[in-house]
This record gives C-alpha cells, structure tokens and sequence, in this order.
C-alpha cells in the first residue's frame, strides 16, 4: 500500500477495461496468484472485497482518528481548567473553579471535531487529492466502468499471459502506456 | 503486444449475461433494472437541464419570504430587540422556539448518513444527500435566531474563548449557553464535512461528463483530482466509517445540549431530567417528517419515484412513528411526574398549560405528535403518499408548537403571580419566522441545481441490492 506513488517515469503499465464488478474482483484476483504486480483499479463506487483481492493492508486512518480524538479531549479540557481554575477565576453561583462535571460537553463535542476534522485532512493528503489537482482518469470510470492496471516491473512482464487472464474475465479493451496516474 | 492485443479481440466477450434474477425475499432498492450508466444519467441529467417553471416559482416565493425576512431583521437590529413583543416575563419567545425548531429539523440528515450507516440501512442511500443538504440549511436557520437575539450580533464572536483586552476575562464554560454554541458549530461543521466527503466521488463523475464551462471548473475545483483509485477509495471508506461512528455521538448530543438549555434551569415546566432523550426523540421525528415533506416534491416534480421508493417512504414513516411514540411517552411521563412529584408550581404548570392561556397550542401539539403519527401503524397510511405528505406537514406544524409549549407556557406563569405576563408575537417576528422559512427553501432549491441531489456512486453500489450473485 506504501509505494502507491514512487513508480519511476519509465515503467509500463497494462490496464484492462471491465463492465461488470465480479469480473474486475475475479480477475484481479487472478493476476494477484498469478504474481502479477497490480498497480491499482479504478472503480466508479467502492467494490466490497477488493481490498482482500489486491492484497491491500489495512489502513491507519482509524488510529490516527482515535489519536486526534486524544489530543481534542486533551486541548478541550486543557482550555477550560486552565481559563476557569487558573488563569482568571471565577466564582460562579459558588460553583468550584474547576467544576470539572461541567465541563464534560464542551470537552466531547472538541474531541469530536478534532477527530473528524483531522481525518479527513489526513485522509486528503494521504490521496493527494486537494484543491486543483488534475490527474488521469481513465474513460467512464467515474461513470460505469471498471479498470485494473498492472504494472510491468521489468522485461519478464508476460503481455500475452497478462492479456489472456483479462480475456477469461470478459475484458472489454485492454491499453497500454506508461505514467498512468 | 501488438499481437496479444489482437489475439484479445476475438477472445474478448461482447455478450453479457441478462441481468441476475431478482431475489423473491428482497425488494430490491432501486427499481427499474438500472444499470451504472443509467444512473449517472438519470441524476446528472437533472443538474444539466435547465430549471423548469415549478423551480423558478418556489426559487421567487422562497426569496420572498427571505428578502422579508431581512427587512424585519435590519429592522430588528437597527431599532432593537424591543420590536419584538418579548418582556420582562417572557424573555425566550419565537426566537428560540425557532431555534430550537430548527435545529431538530437539523437531525434527520446526520441520523440518516451516520446512525442508519453504521447499522446497515441500505436504504439510506437514495435520501442520505439531500437529508444532509436540508440538515446543513436547517443548522443555518437555526443559528440565525440566539445570533439576532444578541442584540448586538457584530460582538458575536464574544462567545468564542479568545485571549481578550478584557483581563482575558474567559467565557464561562458551566453555562449550557456557552456548550450550546460548541455543540452547534460543531455539529455543523462536522456534517459539512461529512457532506463534502460524501459528495467527492460525486463531483467527479460530474466533472467528466457535463459541458457546461463554470460547472466544469466548479466541479475540477471541488472534486480534487478523484479518480476512482480503489487504493483511495479503501481508506475513503474507513474514514467515511469514523465519520459515522463520530457523527452518532454527536446528533445525540447535540440536542441533548440543547434541552440542556431548559433543563438546568429552575423553571417548572423546565427543570426535568427527561428532556435530553425527549429532545433528541423529538429532533429526529420532526426531522424525518420535513425529510418526508421534501422528498414527496422532489420526487413528484423531478420524477425519481425509481430512486425514492415507495419503500423508502414506508421505512421513514415508520422512523417517524417509532420516535413519535417515544415523544407521546415522554409527554405522558411529564404529566405524571408533574402530578406524582406532588409540587404545587409543577402541577400548576401541567394544568396551565392544558387549560390556561396557551391551551389552544397544547391541543394542536397533542393532537400533531401523539394522535398524527399514530396513522403510521397501518401501511395503508405509510404507502399512500397524499397522506403520507399531509401527516408529515402536521407533525412539522405540531414540533413547531411543542417548542412554543415548553419556552412561553414555563415562562408566562412561574413563581411570582405579580410578574404574570401574557406573549404575544409582533409582526417583526413572523415576518423573521417566514424569513427562516425562506433561507432554508432558497437554500434548499439552489443545492438542488448545484449538486447531485441523490448519491451516485453509494446508489451504484447498491444496485446489486437483492439480486443473485
């Protein structure tokens, strides 16, 4: 999952074009035992199940959502003890200055917003995707079409099995280039 | 290459197999047999056509009411909160009832998108975007009412917690005021990112297909590069997840908070523990009754009776009874402790608001919210969409009233009988009433030629939905 973008200039790509969302799982499951290195696919919604037949890992952006949650909790509380124990107190209706019971929803609804709003930043840069990015994409993918690219790492790429194995799968167009994202 | 490609083409299947049998245990979500492409172009083509009259019409009546509205707010600001007819007695009149109206409304679009997520509710996907649109409007609206009431809204910022030339006099953090306004900037930007996330691989699919040159940069610029990558697309979907987890907590607690308003008072009428789970009961049925409202006219007047079922309409009918029940039990629960608690001002207050005064409001928010969404036990009444439109707008109206019961009646009549008072609006306030009215439709029909009303790629992904795999 890690070397999503370090690719060099020249390496070659081979993308096959699908219709249907069970011939893209099929044959991506294939050319991933078949020990062909998968490049990414390209999808119109969120396919169930390709995370396991790409051979994805899982994953981190729901630990660092957990941990920017920590630090709201933490900021949130900070705030309030501090301004209303320390730095200026007040007494209000004999309250105690650090009435720490009371502080409790305005210390969830900051370990809320910090969490949500740090995720989805880290989510955002995580994708490169941000304000005028312009990037490749490939034809009706965002409409109805399916697309699974291989890398070819080196000169034993095997182009003819590659394309034989989207052929068992009901491939619609199978390009080729190179520097597809 | 150049041969494996063409040894490709007369290996490459043209035909497909007919669409898979449907299911005979499962009605499948979206009916018609759509398919991807049909999709895209079924909403797509709804933002590419022009408005027709129907939309124009509401487009003008909306920013009527709106340009009234900012009449009596300049109004309002400029001569002082003494246009409207609060006093020394009712001091929370309109402007809160609206407020609070508001923000209910304001919990059906996260209820939907979060709490419905998380527990597998396919059906979600065909009204999740436009219940979060009216829930972004909605906390708008809402915010515009404590906003104007401060009287001098340009010192709005006060509330925030900043280093100040005041000594840093801070504010103070053990008033359900002050947590109020946490909640509720919270809460909304939290669903407007929830929003956003939602709407991205949307506005791709939109990007590469309309014409039109400023929708294109609008939807280049806000889409950001999305390409469908499945690698994106894997941890977009654990972050959509978190969002959901975080935003269940957060609807709960927003109107909890809100209620907190009362509740931590010592008014009778006010000072009950049962308010939090009532409010939020409360917030989610009237809520699902406006998303019920607008999702009849916009299904009727863009014609997407196959995206918005009847099945869609028949589970949120029964949402609105399951949390209109809760609201009638709450109701009943009041009036008992009002009698059981055995306290003179308490049963005054329960008395007073069934007979005195204000017993016309009562009446109409009985019968609105216990005897109205009652009708939702027969599936006669939730798939007859006639009935089904005039029983949401009732409870919409009999919500409104709930939170006019609750401020004026607990108010008008408290402790102290030489400070009795009787409210009654100004114009000022109605004309603000029907000027909230008016931001939330303009707003409202404007998303509607703006965005993707219905998810499109969340409504391919169910297109499976009972179908044999």
């Amino acid at each position: 999952m890690r070397a999503t973008n370090n690719h060099t200039n020249n390496t070659r790509f081979t993308a096959a074009y699908f219709k249907r969302e069970e011939d893209l799982l099929a044959a991506t499951r294939e050319a991933r035992t078949k020990g062909f290195a998968i490049h990414d696919v390209y999808t119109p919604y969120a396919v169930h199940g390709l995370d396991e037949a790409m051979g994805l890992q899982r994953t981190r952006l729901a630990w660092i959502a957990f941990a920017a949650g920590a630090f709201g909790l933490f900021c949130g509380l900070l705030l309030q003890i501090w301004t209303s124990a320390y730095d200026w107190p007040l007494n209000v209706g004999g309250k105690p200055f650090n009435s720490f019971p009371l502080f409790i929803p305005v210390t969830f609804e900051l370990t809320v917003l910090f969490s949500g709003l740090i995720a989805i930043g880290v989510l955002f840069l995580r994708n490169r995707l941000w304000l005028f990015k312009r990037r490749r994409v490939f034809e009706r993918v965002t409409d109805d079409r399916f697309v699974l690219v291989l890398r070819q790492p080196d000169a034993s790429f095997d182009a003819e099995r590659a394309v034989a194995l989207f052929a068992g799968h009901q491939a619609l167009n199978v390009i080729e280039g190179d520097e597809f994202v | 290459m150049a041969m494996a490609v063409e040894q490709l083409q007369h290996l490459i299947a043209t035909d497909h197999p007919p669409h898979p049998v449907v299911s005979p245990l499962r009605e499948p979500l979206i009916l018609g047999h759509k398919g991807a492409a049909d999709v895209t172009e079924d909403i797509g083509r709804l933002l590419e056509n022009p408005p027709g009259r129907g939309w124009w019409l509401l487009f003008a009546g909306a920013v009527t009411l709106l340009s009234a509205g900012l009449v009596a707010i300049t109004h309002t600001i400029t001569t002082g909160i003494g246009t409207w007819g609060l006093n020394k007695t009712v001091g929370w009149a309109f402007d809160i009832t609206n407020f609070v109206f508001w923000i209910g409304i304001g919990h059906a679009g996260t209820f939907i998108s979060a709490i419905l997520f998380l527990f597998n509710q396919r059906w979600r996907t065909s009204i999740n975007r436009s219940a979060e649109a009216m829930t972004l409007i909605a906390v708008m609206c809402a915010g515009l009412f404590p906003l104007i009431h401060m009287g001098r809204p340009w010192l709005f910022y006060w509330v925030f917690p900043y280093p100040n030339t005041r000594g840093s006099l801070w504010v103070n953090f053990r008033s359900p005021l002050l947590w109020d306004f946490f909640a509720i900037s919270t809460y909304f930007t939290i669903s407007l990112v929830f929003w956003y996330l939602g709407l991205v691989p949307d506005l791709a699919t939109m990007r590469d297909r309309v014409q039109a040159k400023w929708r294109r940069t609008l939807y280049r610029l806000l889409s950001l590069g999305w390409n469908g990558s499945h690698r994106t697309w894997s941890r977009y979907e654990t972050v959509y997840t978190v969002m959901a987890a975080l935003a269940t907590p957060l609807v709960l607690s927003v109107h909890s908070i809100v209620s907190f308003d009362f509740a931590t008072s010592l008014l009778p009428g006010w000072h009950s523990t049962i308010f939090p789970p009532y409010f939020v009961a409360g917030a989610i049925f009237s809520g699902f009754a406006m998303v019920m409202t607008l999702m009849i006219v916009v299904r009727w007047a863009m014609r997407l009776e196959s995206y918005i079922t009847i099945q869609h309409l028949d589970n949120m009918c029964k949402v609105t009874l399951l949390t209109g029940s809760i609201v009638g039990l709450a109701y009943l629960t009041e009036w008992f402790i009002g009698y059981y608690s055995s306290n003179p001002h308490e049963r005054y207050t329960i008395i007073n608001r069934a007979l005195g005064p204000y017993a016309w409001a009562f009446w109409t928010m009985v019968t609105c919210n216990m005897i109205v969404p009652q009708f939702f036990w027969f599936k006669r009444a939730r798939t007859s969409i006639p009935l089904i439109f005039a029983l949401s707008l009732l409870v919409n109206v009999g919500m409104w009233f709930e939170r006019f019961v609750i401020i004026v009646t607990s108010l008008h009549r408290d402790y102290l009988p030489s400070s009795w008072a009787i409210y009654t609006p100004t114009l000022t306030e109605i004309t603000i009433q029907l000027g909230s009215f008016g931001l939330f439709f303009t707003a409202f029909l404007v998303f509607l030629r703006l965005f993707p009303l219905i998810s499109i790629n969340e409504i391919k992904g169910v297109l499976g939905y009972a179908r044999h795999k």
